[in-house]
Protein backbone atom coordinates (compact mmCIF):
# COMPACT_ATOMS: atom_id res chain seq x y z
CA UNK A 1 0.00 0.00 0.00
CA UNK A 2 2.24 2.48 1.14
CA UNK A 3 4.81 1.98 -1.71
CA UNK A 4 2.08 2.25 -4.90
CA UNK A 5 1.68 5.56 -2.90
CA UNK A 6 4.66 6.57 -3.07
CA UNK A 7 4.41 7.59 -6.60
CA UNK A 8 1.40 9.23 -6.03
CA UNK A 9 0.87 12.92 -6.03
CA UNK A 10 1.50 14.63 -2.19
CA UNK A 11 -1.65 16.27 -1.91
CA UNK A 12 -3.36 12.78 -2.87
CA UNK A 13 -1.67 10.88 -0.39
CA UNK A 14 -1.51 13.30 2.48
CA UNK A 15 -5.65 13.70 2.01
CA UNK A 16 -5.56 9.98 2.52
CA UNK A 17 -2.96 10.03 5.53
CA UNK A 18 -5.13 12.70 7.40
CA UNK A 19 -8.35 10.69 6.91
CA UNK A 20 -6.71 7.59 8.07
CA UNK A 21 -5.55 9.45 10.99
CA UNK A 22 -8.38 11.47 12.09
CA UNK A 23 -10.34 8.64 11.40
CA UNK A 24 -9.10 6.00 13.95
CA UNK A 25 -12.20 3.55 13.82
CA UNK A 26 -12.04 3.41 9.60
CA UNK A 27 -8.29 2.68 9.67
CA UNK A 28 -8.69 -0.39 12.66
CA UNK A 29 -11.50 -1.34 10.07
CA UNK A 30 -9.12 -1.55 7.08
CA UNK A 31 -6.59 -3.04 8.97
CA UNK A 32 -9.14 -5.79 10.24
CA UNK A 33 -10.78 -6.74 6.91
CA UNK A 34 -7.80 -9.17 5.25
CA UNK A 35 -7.49 -10.59 8.20
CA UNK A 36 -10.87 -11.28 9.09
CA UNK A 37 -11.62 -12.76 5.69
CA UNK A 38 -9.03 -14.87 6.04
CA UNK A 39 -9.98 -16.81 10.20
CA UNK A 40 -13.32 -15.43 9.39
CA UNK A 41 -13.96 -16.83 6.05
CA UNK A 42 -11.64 -20.29 5.68
CA UNK A 43 -11.09 -20.60 9.39
CA UNK A 44 -14.65 -20.33 11.25
CA UNK A 45 -16.45 -21.23 7.77
CA UNK A 46 -14.84 -24.29 7.40
CA UNK A 47 -15.71 -25.03 11.21
CA UNK A 48 -19.28 -24.47 11.59
CA UNK A 49 -19.51 -26.46 8.70
CA UNK A 50 -18.46 -29.15 10.36
CA UNK A 51 -20.10 -28.95 13.18
CA UNK A 52 -23.13 -28.49 11.33
CA UNK A 53 -22.41 -31.71 10.06
CA UNK A 54 -22.71 -33.00 13.67
CA UNK A 55 -26.82 -33.17 13.27
CA UNK A 56 -26.73 -35.22 9.92
CA UNK A 57 -26.59 -38.25 9.52
CA UNK A 58 -25.11 -41.33 7.90
CA UNK A 59 -27.42 -43.68 5.71
CA UNK A 60 -25.31 -47.17 6.02
CA UNK A 61 -26.67 -48.72 3.07
CA UNK A 62 -25.77 -45.69 0.95
CA UNK A 63 -22.66 -44.41 2.29
CA UNK A 64 -24.25 -40.63 2.16
CA UNK A 65 -25.02 -38.27 4.33
CA UNK A 66 -28.47 -37.66 4.69
CA UNK A 67 -29.04 -34.25 5.38
CA UNK A 68 -32.12 -34.23 7.99
CA UNK A 69 -31.70 -32.61 11.52
CA UNK A 70 -31.40 -34.88 14.41
CA UNK A 71 -29.31 -35.63 17.54
CA UNK A 72 -28.11 -39.79 16.66
CA UNK A 73 -25.07 -38.81 16.50
CA UNK A 74 -24.59 -37.24 20.29
CA UNK A 75 -26.82 -40.51 21.50
CA UNK A 76 -24.04 -42.55 19.99
CA UNK A 77 -21.34 -40.93 21.55
CA UNK A 78 -23.08 -41.82 25.02
CA UNK A 79 -23.19 -45.45 23.94
CA UNK A 80 -20.24 -48.48 25.52
CA UNK A 81 -17.59 -48.00 23.29
CA UNK A 82 -17.47 -44.47 22.41
CA UNK A 83 -18.21 -43.17 26.21
CA UNK A 84 -15.26 -45.61 27.18
CA UNK A 85 -12.95 -43.24 24.21
CA UNK A 86 -14.40 -40.18 25.41
CA UNK A 87 -13.53 -41.12 29.29
CA UNK A 88 -10.40 -42.77 28.84
CA UNK A 89 -9.26 -39.17 26.44
CA UNK A 90 -10.53 -36.65 29.30
CA UNK A 91 -9.08 -39.09 32.03
CA UNK A 92 -6.01 -38.63 30.32
CA UNK A 93 -5.80 -35.29 29.87
CA UNK A 94 -6.68 -34.89 33.43
CA UNK A 95 -3.77 -37.02 34.76
CA UNK A 96 -1.67 -35.49 32.05
CA UNK A 97 -2.09 -31.92 33.38
CA UNK A 98 -1.92 -32.58 37.18
CA UNK A 99 1.51 -34.71 36.43
CA UNK A 100 2.87 -31.57 34.41
CA UNK A 101 1.53 -29.24 37.35
CA UNK A 102 3.79 -31.23 39.89
CA UNK A 103 6.78 -31.25 37.55
CA UNK A 104 6.58 -27.71 36.19
CA UNK A 105 5.81 -25.69 39.70
CA UNK A 106 9.40 -26.31 41.31
CA UNK A 107 11.10 -25.10 38.23
CA UNK A 108 9.28 -22.31 37.61
CA UNK A 109 9.48 -21.39 40.78
CA UNK A 110 13.46 -21.70 40.80
CA UNK A 111 13.47 -19.97 37.16
CA UNK A 112 11.56 -16.72 39.02
CA UNK A 113 13.16 -16.36 42.19
CA UNK A 114 16.72 -17.83 42.46
CA UNK A 115 17.94 -18.04 38.86
CA UNK A 116 19.07 -14.11 37.42
CA UNK A 117 20.89 -13.45 34.30
CA UNK A 118 22.70 -16.02 32.44
CA UNK A 119 21.54 -18.99 34.38
CA UNK A 120 18.04 -17.52 33.71
CA UNK A 121 18.34 -17.13 30.25
CA UNK A 122 19.83 -20.53 30.10
CA UNK A 123 17.16 -22.27 31.61
CA UNK A 124 14.37 -20.39 29.72
CA UNK A 125 16.04 -22.00 26.53
CA UNK A 126 16.48 -25.05 27.84
CA UNK A 127 12.75 -25.08 28.67
CA UNK A 128 11.55 -23.11 25.27
CA UNK A 129 13.62 -25.66 22.55
CA UNK A 130 12.33 -28.14 23.29
CA UNK A 131 8.54 -26.68 23.20
CA UNK A 132 9.66 -25.18 19.64
CA UNK A 133 11.36 -28.28 18.34
CA UNK A 134 9.74 -30.66 16.22
CA UNK A 135 6.77 -32.59 17.92
CA UNK A 136 7.32 -36.44 16.03
CA UNK A 137 11.35 -35.86 16.27
CA UNK A 138 10.46 -35.63 20.42
CA UNK A 139 7.58 -38.85 19.85
CA UNK A 140 10.24 -41.13 18.26
CA UNK A 141 13.24 -40.21 20.68
CA UNK A 142 11.14 -41.69 23.38
CA UNK A 143 10.38 -44.56 20.83
CA UNK A 144 14.12 -45.47 21.20
CA UNK A 145 13.88 -44.93 25.09
CA UNK A 146 10.94 -46.96 26.15
CA UNK A 147 11.63 -49.73 23.19
CA UNK A 148 12.10 -53.56 25.27
CA UNK A 149 16.15 -53.27 24.01
CA UNK A 150 16.61 -49.35 24.47
CA UNK A 151 18.05 -47.52 27.06
CA UNK A 152 15.57 -47.46 29.81
CA UNK A 153 15.35 -50.87 30.25
CA UNK A 154 18.96 -50.77 29.73
CA UNK A 155 19.73 -48.45 32.68
CA UNK A 156 17.02 -50.37 35.16
CA UNK A 157 18.94 -53.65 34.62
CA UNK A 158 22.56 -51.91 35.13
CA UNK A 159 20.94 -50.94 38.37
CA UNK A 160 19.52 -53.68 39.06
CA UNK A 161 16.25 -51.97 39.19
CA UNK A 162 14.33 -54.14 36.37
CA UNK A 163 12.01 -55.09 38.75
CA UNK A 164 10.49 -52.55 39.00
CA UNK A 165 9.39 -52.19 35.53
CA UNK A 166 8.36 -55.80 35.58
CA UNK A 167 6.32 -54.76 38.18
CA UNK A 168 4.60 -52.02 36.25
CA UNK A 169 3.90 -53.18 33.44
CA UNK A 170 2.25 -56.54 35.46
CA UNK A 171 -0.34 -54.21 36.74
CA UNK A 172 -3.89 -53.61 34.97
CA UNK A 173 -4.82 -50.79 33.58
CA UNK A 174 -1.41 -49.11 32.91
CA UNK A 175 1.15 -52.00 32.16
CA UNK A 176 1.52 -54.00 28.70
CA UNK A 177 3.65 -55.73 26.73
CA UNK A 178 6.38 -53.30 26.97
CA UNK A 179 6.88 -49.65 28.08
CA UNK A 180 6.18 -48.47 24.26
CA UNK A 181 3.03 -50.28 24.35
CA UNK A 182 1.59 -49.78 27.70
CA UNK A 183 -0.84 -46.47 28.79
CA UNK A 184 1.73 -45.48 30.96
CA UNK A 185 4.22 -45.37 28.05
CA UNK A 186 1.08 -43.14 26.72
CA UNK A 187 1.19 -40.89 29.74
CA UNK A 188 5.03 -40.35 29.87
CA UNK A 189 5.37 -39.47 26.70
CA UNK A 190 2.78 -36.94 26.60
CA UNK A 191 3.59 -34.88 29.89
CA UNK A 192 7.02 -35.10 28.11
CA UNK A 193 5.86 -33.12 25.26
CA UNK A 194 3.21 -31.12 26.96
CA UNK A 195 5.60 -29.76 30.28
CA UNK A 196 7.33 -27.04 28.35
CA UNK A 197 3.73 -25.58 27.90
CA UNK A 198 3.19 -25.77 31.36
CA UNK A 199 6.63 -24.60 32.80
CA UNK A 200 6.31 -21.02 30.84
CA UNK A 201 2.66 -19.50 31.85
CA UNK A 202 3.41 -20.69 35.20
CA UNK A 203 7.25 -19.11 35.73
CA UNK A 204 5.38 -15.92 33.98
CA UNK A 205 3.12 -15.39 36.98
CA UNK A 206 5.60 -16.15 39.48
CA UNK A 207 7.70 -13.63 38.22
CA UNK A 208 4.54 -10.76 39.22
CA UNK A 209 5.72 -12.23 42.83
CA UNK A 210 6.94 -9.42 44.61
CA UNK A 211 10.36 -11.12 46.67
CA UNK A 212 9.20 -9.02 49.87
CA UNK A 213 5.85 -10.92 49.66
CA UNK A 214 7.37 -14.39 50.17
CA UNK A 215 10.02 -12.53 52.77
CA UNK A 216 7.32 -10.70 54.52
CA UNK A 217 5.80 -14.87 55.34
CA UNK A 218 9.14 -15.64 56.34
CA UNK A 219 9.61 -12.85 58.32
CA UNK A 220 6.02 -13.41 60.20
CA UNK A 221 7.00 -16.93 61.09
CA UNK A 222 5.83 -19.16 58.43
CA UNK A 223 8.00 -21.90 57.54
CA UNK A 224 8.77 -22.37 54.03
CA UNK A 225 6.07 -25.11 53.45
CA UNK A 226 3.35 -22.45 54.13
CA UNK A 227 4.88 -19.40 52.61
CA UNK A 228 4.70 -21.61 49.27
CA UNK A 229 1.20 -23.56 49.57
CA UNK A 230 -0.53 -20.06 51.71
CA UNK A 231 0.94 -17.32 49.43
CA UNK A 232 3.40 -18.73 46.14
CA UNK A 233 0.70 -21.43 45.13
CA UNK A 234 -2.40 -19.06 45.22
CA UNK A 235 -0.70 -16.40 42.57
CA UNK A 236 0.51 -19.06 40.54
CA UNK A 237 -2.79 -20.58 39.84
CA UNK A 238 -3.50 -17.87 36.92
CA UNK A 239 -0.02 -19.21 35.30
CA UNK A 240 -1.33 -23.02 36.14
CA UNK A 241 -4.87 -22.33 34.74
CA UNK A 242 -2.97 -21.27 31.32
CA UNK A 243 -0.71 -24.12 31.41
CA UNK A 244 -3.59 -26.23 31.99
CA UNK A 245 -5.49 -24.91 28.60
CA UNK A 246 -2.43 -26.19 26.71
CA UNK A 247 -2.02 -29.50 28.28
CA UNK A 248 -5.48 -30.29 28.39
CA UNK A 249 -6.67 -29.50 24.88
CA UNK A 250 -3.40 -30.64 23.12
CA UNK A 251 -3.86 -33.86 25.12
CA UNK A 252 -7.76 -34.38 24.32
CA UNK A 253 -6.59 -33.23 20.34
CA UNK A 254 -3.74 -35.91 19.90
CA UNK A 255 -4.20 -38.74 17.45
CA UNK A 256 -0.60 -39.42 16.89
CA UNK A 257 0.92 -40.30 20.16
CA UNK A 258 -1.48 -43.21 21.24
CA UNK A 259 -0.74 -44.67 18.28
CA UNK A 260 2.80 -44.74 18.36
CA UNK A 261 3.08 -45.46 21.88
CA UNK A 262 0.41 -47.16 23.64
CA UNK A 263 -1.93 -50.38 23.85
CA UNK A 264 -4.20 -50.71 21.21
CA UNK A 265 -7.35 -48.70 23.45
CA UNK A 266 -8.36 -45.77 21.23
CA UNK A 267 -8.47 -42.43 22.00
CA UNK A 268 -10.70 -39.27 20.66
CA UNK A 269 -8.21 -38.07 18.39
CA UNK A 270 -7.84 -41.56 17.02
CA UNK A 271 -11.64 -42.32 16.47
CA UNK A 272 -12.32 -38.93 14.91
CA UNK A 273 -9.84 -39.94 12.25
CA UNK A 274 -10.83 -43.18 11.63
CA UNK A 275 -14.58 -42.00 11.28
CA UNK A 276 -13.62 -39.24 9.44
CA UNK A 277 -11.25 -41.24 6.94
CA UNK A 278 -11.73 -45.11 6.60
CA UNK A 279 -15.47 -45.09 7.86
CA UNK A 280 -16.50 -42.03 5.71
CA UNK A 281 -18.97 -41.06 8.78
CA UNK A 282 -18.33 -37.63 8.60
CA UNK A 283 -21.42 -36.91 10.69
CA UNK A 284 -20.37 -38.96 13.89
CA UNK A 285 -16.76 -37.51 13.51
CA UNK A 286 -17.94 -34.07 13.46
CA UNK A 287 -20.63 -35.08 16.79
CA UNK A 288 -17.07 -36.30 18.61
CA UNK A 289 -14.57 -33.37 17.76
CA UNK A 290 -17.42 -31.23 19.53
CA UNK A 291 -16.42 -33.18 22.84
CA UNK A 292 -12.98 -31.19 22.89
CA UNK A 293 -14.44 -28.18 21.91
CA UNK A 294 -17.34 -28.56 24.62
CA UNK A 295 -14.41 -29.44 27.03
CA UNK A 296 -12.03 -27.11 26.08
CA UNK A 297 -14.72 -24.01 26.25
CA UNK A 298 -15.67 -25.00 29.56
CA UNK A 299 -12.12 -24.85 30.58
CA UNK A 300 -11.72 -21.88 28.82
CA UNK A 301 -14.21 -20.02 30.50
CA UNK A 302 -13.40 -21.34 34.20
CA UNK A 303 -9.59 -20.01 33.67
CA UNK A 304 -10.51 -16.46 32.43
CA UNK A 305 -12.42 -16.53 35.83
CA UNK A 306 -8.83 -17.74 37.61
CA UNK A 307 -7.11 -14.62 35.47
CA UNK A 308 -5.32 -16.92 32.99
CA UNK A 309 -5.30 -14.48 30.15
CA UNK A 310 -3.50 -12.25 31.99
CA UNK A 311 -0.86 -14.63 32.45
CA UNK A 312 -0.25 -15.98 28.55
CA UNK B 1 26.72 -17.00 46.62
CA UNK B 2 23.96 -14.62 47.04
CA UNK B 3 21.94 -14.21 43.92
CA UNK B 4 21.73 -10.36 42.82
CA UNK B 5 18.37 -9.22 44.29
CA UNK B 6 19.56 -10.67 47.77
CA UNK B 7 17.83 -13.97 49.49
CA UNK B 8 19.34 -17.22 49.80
CA UNK B 9 20.20 -19.90 47.92
CA UNK B 10 18.06 -22.43 46.61
CA UNK B 11 17.33 -25.45 48.68
CA UNK B 12 19.32 -28.69 47.56
CA UNK B 13 16.14 -30.42 46.65
CA UNK B 14 15.29 -27.70 44.41
CA UNK B 15 18.05 -27.95 42.87
CA UNK B 16 17.73 -31.62 42.38
CA UNK B 17 14.59 -31.36 41.03
CA UNK B 18 15.21 -28.40 38.44
CA UNK B 19 18.49 -30.70 37.30
CA UNK B 20 16.05 -33.39 36.97
CA UNK B 21 13.00 -31.78 35.02
CA UNK B 22 15.92 -30.33 32.74
CA UNK B 23 17.54 -33.73 31.96
CA UNK B 24 13.78 -35.49 31.16
CA UNK B 25 13.36 -32.59 28.74
CA UNK B 26 17.21 -32.58 26.86
CA UNK B 27 17.85 -36.57 27.20
CA UNK B 28 15.45 -37.69 24.66
CA UNK B 29 16.98 -35.40 22.47
CA UNK B 30 20.44 -36.33 22.89
CA UNK B 31 19.67 -39.85 22.37
CA UNK B 32 18.29 -39.36 18.53
CA UNK B 33 21.39 -37.59 17.98
CA UNK B 34 23.07 -40.51 19.34
CA UNK B 35 21.23 -43.00 17.41
CA UNK B 36 21.77 -41.56 14.46
CA UNK B 37 25.08 -42.45 14.98
CA UNK B 38 24.33 -46.17 15.39
CA UNK B 39 25.67 -49.01 13.91
CA UNK B 40 22.71 -51.02 14.18
CA UNK B 41 19.86 -51.26 11.99
CA UNK B 42 17.22 -53.32 12.75
CA UNK B 43 16.51 -52.06 16.11
CA UNK B 44 16.96 -49.75 18.93
CA UNK B 45 19.41 -51.14 21.15
CA UNK B 46 21.08 -49.41 24.03
CA UNK B 47 24.08 -49.20 23.79
CA UNK B 48 24.49 -48.66 20.11
CA UNK B 49 27.15 -51.56 19.80
CA UNK B 50 29.33 -49.17 17.44
CA UNK B 51 29.36 -45.69 16.33
CA UNK B 52 29.40 -45.20 12.61
CA UNK B 53 28.45 -41.89 10.06
CA UNK B 54 27.60 -44.57 7.06
CA UNK B 55 23.99 -43.47 7.55
CA UNK B 56 24.33 -39.54 6.80
CA UNK B 57 25.84 -40.38 3.52
CA UNK B 58 23.09 -43.01 2.39
CA UNK B 59 20.32 -40.40 3.56
CA UNK B 60 22.26 -38.03 1.67
CA UNK B 61 23.02 -39.81 -1.81
CA UNK B 62 19.94 -42.19 -1.55
CA UNK B 63 17.24 -41.17 -0.62
CA UNK B 64 15.63 -38.89 -3.13
CA UNK B 65 12.53 -39.14 -1.28
CA UNK B 66 13.69 -37.59 1.77
CA UNK B 67 15.14 -33.97 -0.17
CA UNK B 68 11.68 -33.79 -1.88
CA UNK B 69 9.99 -34.04 1.47
CA UNK B 70 12.23 -31.59 2.89
CA UNK B 71 11.87 -29.33 -0.45
CA UNK B 72 7.81 -29.27 -0.14
CA UNK B 73 8.37 -28.23 3.63
CA UNK B 74 10.28 -25.41 2.82
CA UNK B 75 8.06 -24.09 0.65
CA UNK B 76 5.29 -24.62 2.26
CA UNK B 77 6.73 -22.81 5.34
CA UNK B 78 7.89 -19.90 3.40
CA UNK B 79 4.81 -19.46 1.80
CA UNK B 80 2.55 -19.72 4.97
CA UNK B 81 5.24 -17.29 6.73
CA UNK B 82 4.86 -14.61 4.03
CA UNK B 83 0.63 -15.05 4.68
CA UNK B 84 0.79 -14.86 8.27
CA UNK B 85 3.50 -12.06 8.68
CA UNK B 86 1.06 -9.70 6.35
CA UNK B 87 -2.09 -10.46 8.27
CA UNK B 88 -1.12 -10.88 11.87
CA UNK B 89 1.08 -7.68 11.30
CA UNK B 90 -2.10 -6.31 10.00
CA UNK B 91 -3.83 -7.45 12.83
CA UNK B 92 -1.47 -5.87 15.21
CA UNK B 93 -1.53 -3.10 14.00
CA UNK B 94 -5.56 -2.77 14.54
CA UNK B 95 -5.66 -4.22 17.86
CA UNK B 96 -2.70 -3.02 19.79
CA UNK B 97 -3.85 0.23 21.02
CA UNK B 98 -7.34 0.34 20.59
CA UNK B 99 -10.05 -0.59 22.87
CA UNK B 100 -13.68 -1.42 21.03
CA UNK B 101 -16.97 -3.83 21.23
CA UNK B 102 -15.85 -7.04 20.07
CA UNK B 103 -12.44 -6.82 20.05
CA UNK B 104 -11.89 -9.32 22.89
CA UNK B 105 -13.29 -11.71 20.15
CA UNK B 106 -11.46 -10.77 17.40
CA UNK B 107 -8.16 -11.69 19.40
CA UNK B 108 -10.28 -14.76 20.34
CA UNK B 109 -11.09 -15.73 16.99
CA UNK B 110 -7.16 -15.37 15.82
CA UNK B 111 -6.11 -17.77 18.98
CA UNK B 112 -8.46 -20.17 18.25
CA UNK B 113 -7.13 -22.14 15.17
CA UNK B 114 -4.16 -22.66 17.65
CA UNK B 115 -6.14 -23.25 20.71
CA UNK B 116 -8.24 -26.07 19.31
CA UNK B 117 -6.96 -29.27 18.77
CA UNK B 118 -5.24 -29.87 15.37
CA UNK B 119 -7.73 -32.38 14.76
CA UNK B 120 -10.67 -30.44 14.72
CA UNK B 121 -9.07 -28.19 12.27
CA UNK B 122 -7.40 -30.42 9.66
CA UNK B 123 -11.08 -32.23 9.39
CA UNK B 124 -12.80 -29.10 8.96
CA UNK B 125 -10.20 -27.89 6.54
CA UNK B 126 -10.43 -31.23 4.55
CA UNK B 127 -14.68 -31.35 4.56
CA UNK B 128 -15.09 -27.62 3.57
CA UNK B 129 -12.18 -28.77 0.91
CA UNK B 130 -14.55 -31.73 -0.08
CA UNK B 131 -17.73 -29.64 -0.34
CA UNK B 132 -16.54 -27.23 -2.19
CA UNK B 133 -14.44 -29.75 -4.44
CA UNK B 134 -11.21 -28.30 -3.87
CA UNK B 135 -8.63 -31.00 -5.20
CA UNK B 136 -5.63 -31.24 -2.72
CA UNK B 137 -2.46 -28.93 -3.91
CA UNK B 138 0.36 -27.21 -2.76
CA UNK B 139 -2.33 -24.62 -1.90
CA UNK B 140 -4.57 -26.40 0.64
CA UNK B 141 -1.53 -26.76 2.46
CA UNK B 142 -0.95 -23.22 3.01
CA UNK B 143 -4.10 -22.70 3.66
CA UNK B 144 -4.45 -24.73 6.64
CA UNK B 145 -0.41 -23.66 7.92
CA UNK B 146 -1.00 -19.89 7.05
CA UNK B 147 -3.94 -19.88 9.51
CA UNK B 148 -2.89 -21.24 12.36
CA UNK B 149 0.81 -19.31 12.13
CA UNK B 150 -1.15 -15.90 11.90
CA UNK B 151 -1.25 -16.13 15.81
CA UNK B 152 2.39 -16.33 16.43
CA UNK B 153 3.22 -13.71 14.40
CA UNK B 154 0.44 -11.46 16.16
CA UNK B 155 1.68 -12.07 19.55
CA UNK B 156 4.96 -10.63 18.76
CA UNK B 157 3.81 -8.03 17.04
CA UNK B 158 0.98 -6.49 19.70
CA UNK B 159 3.91 -7.12 22.11
CA UNK B 160 6.53 -5.31 20.56
CA UNK B 161 3.63 -2.40 19.66
CA UNK B 162 2.88 -1.82 23.02
CA UNK B 163 5.97 -1.64 24.58
CA UNK B 164 6.65 0.86 21.48
CA UNK B 165 5.26 4.31 23.18
CA UNK B 166 3.18 6.41 21.10
CA UNK B 167 4.42 9.81 21.54
CA UNK B 168 7.30 8.68 18.87
CA UNK B 169 4.47 8.56 16.37
CA UNK B 170 3.18 11.83 17.75
CA UNK B 171 6.81 13.57 17.53
CA UNK B 172 7.08 12.33 13.32
CA UNK B 173 3.73 13.88 12.56
CA UNK B 174 4.31 16.75 14.26
CA UNK B 175 7.92 17.28 12.60
CA UNK B 176 5.25 17.39 9.57
CA UNK B 177 5.42 13.72 8.02
CA UNK B 178 2.40 12.04 7.06
CA UNK B 179 0.92 8.73 7.89
CA UNK B 180 2.29 6.77 5.29
CA UNK B 181 5.83 8.66 5.87
CA UNK B 182 5.62 7.49 9.92
CA UNK B 183 4.70 3.93 8.97
CA UNK B 184 7.69 3.48 6.94
CA UNK B 185 10.30 5.29 9.05
CA UNK B 186 9.56 4.91 12.59
CA UNK B 187 6.91 2.23 12.87
CA UNK B 188 8.45 -0.80 10.60
CA UNK B 189 11.54 0.01 12.16
CA UNK B 190 10.37 -0.56 15.72
CA UNK B 191 8.69 -3.85 14.37
CA UNK B 192 11.48 -5.19 12.22
CA UNK B 193 13.13 -7.64 14.52
CA UNK B 194 9.51 -8.74 16.32
CA UNK B 195 8.14 -9.39 12.90
CA UNK B 196 11.69 -11.18 12.03
CA UNK B 197 11.18 -13.13 15.38
CA UNK B 198 7.49 -13.51 14.67
CA UNK B 199 8.39 -15.02 11.27
CA UNK B 200 10.96 -17.63 12.11
CA UNK B 201 8.33 -18.85 14.76
CA UNK B 202 6.13 -19.15 12.30
CA UNK B 203 8.63 -20.71 10.00
CA UNK B 204 9.37 -23.27 12.70
CA UNK B 205 5.54 -24.34 13.72
CA UNK B 206 4.69 -24.60 9.92
CA UNK B 207 7.78 -27.00 9.10
CA UNK B 208 7.02 -28.97 11.59
CA UNK B 209 3.17 -29.17 11.69
CA UNK B 210 1.83 -32.68 11.28
CA UNK B 211 -1.77 -32.80 12.10
CA UNK B 212 -3.01 -30.27 10.43
CA UNK B 213 -1.20 -31.31 7.47
CA UNK B 214 -2.49 -34.84 7.12
CA UNK B 215 -5.88 -34.12 6.75
CA UNK B 216 -5.04 -31.42 3.58
CA UNK B 217 -2.33 -32.92 2.14
CA UNK B 218 -3.72 -35.11 0.08
CA UNK B 219 -0.74 -37.83 -1.76
CA UNK B 220 1.78 -34.77 -0.98
CA UNK B 221 4.68 -35.80 1.27
CA UNK B 222 5.92 -32.79 4.26
CA UNK B 223 8.80 -33.73 5.64
CA UNK B 224 6.92 -34.26 8.98
CA UNK B 225 4.26 -36.29 6.71
CA UNK B 226 7.00 -38.41 5.74
CA UNK B 227 8.22 -38.95 9.40
CA UNK B 228 4.72 -40.12 10.32
CA UNK B 229 4.98 -42.93 7.47
CA UNK B 230 8.35 -43.69 9.07
CA UNK B 231 7.12 -44.19 12.61
CA UNK B 232 4.20 -46.50 11.80
CA UNK B 233 6.18 -48.49 9.11
CA UNK B 234 9.77 -48.08 9.69
CA UNK B 235 11.54 -48.43 5.96
CA UNK B 236 15.12 -47.86 6.67
CA UNK B 237 15.14 -46.93 10.94
CA UNK B 238 18.94 -45.49 10.72
CA UNK B 239 17.50 -42.98 7.47
CA UNK B 240 14.76 -42.03 9.93
CA UNK B 241 17.06 -41.28 12.75
CA UNK B 242 19.43 -39.30 10.25
CA UNK B 243 16.61 -37.10 9.46
CA UNK B 244 15.23 -36.42 13.09
CA UNK B 245 18.80 -35.26 13.75
CA UNK B 246 18.30 -32.78 10.88
CA UNK B 247 14.86 -32.03 11.72
CA UNK B 248 16.48 -30.79 15.37
CA UNK B 249 18.98 -28.89 13.91
CA UNK B 250 16.53 -27.26 11.11
CA UNK B 251 14.35 -25.87 14.20
CA UNK B 252 16.90 -24.89 16.60
CA UNK B 253 18.24 -22.65 14.76
CA UNK B 254 14.97 -20.15 13.69
CA UNK B 255 13.99 -20.71 17.53
CA UNK B 256 17.82 -19.33 19.12
CA UNK B 257 17.14 -16.75 16.50
CA UNK B 258 13.76 -15.40 17.13
CA UNK B 259 14.89 -15.53 20.79
CA UNK B 260 18.01 -13.06 20.70
CA UNK B 261 15.45 -10.78 18.66
CA UNK B 262 12.95 -10.81 20.74
CA UNK B 263 14.67 -10.93 24.65
CA UNK B 264 13.35 -7.70 25.87
CA UNK B 265 9.97 -7.97 24.83
CA UNK B 266 9.35 -11.47 26.95
CA UNK B 267 7.71 -10.26 30.24
CA UNK B 268 10.14 -12.68 32.47
CA UNK B 269 13.32 -11.83 30.86
CA UNK B 270 15.56 -9.55 32.13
Amino acid sequence: MEIALEGAPRSLRLKLSDTLYRRRALLVLLLLVPPMLWVGAVYIGSLLALLANSVFRLDHFTGQVVREVGFSNFVALLEGANLDVVLRTVTMALLVTAACIALALPIAWYMARYASGTKKAALYLAVMLPLWSSYLVRLYAWKLLLAKEGAISWVLAELHLAWVLEGLLAMPMIGGHSLSFSPLGTFIVFVYLWLPFMILPIQAALERVPRSLVEASGDLGAPPATTFWRVVFPLAVPGIAAGSIFTFSLTLGDYIVPGVIGDSSMFIGQVVSLQQGTAGNVPLAAALSLVPIAVIALFLWGAKRLGAFDAL
Amino acid sequence: MRSSGGGAAAPLWLRGMVWTVVGFLHVPLAMIVLYAFSAEDQSFVFPPPELTMRWFAVAWNDRPDVWRAIRLSLEVATCSTAIAIVLGTLAAGALARTRFFGREAISLLLILPIALPGIVTGIALRSAYSTLEIPFSFWTIVLGHATFCVVVVYNNAVARLRRTSPSLIEASMDLGADGFQTLRHVILPQLGSALLAGGLLAFALSFDEVIVTTFTAGQQTTLPVWMLAELVRPRQRPVTNVVAVVMIALTFVPILLAYYLTRADEPGAR
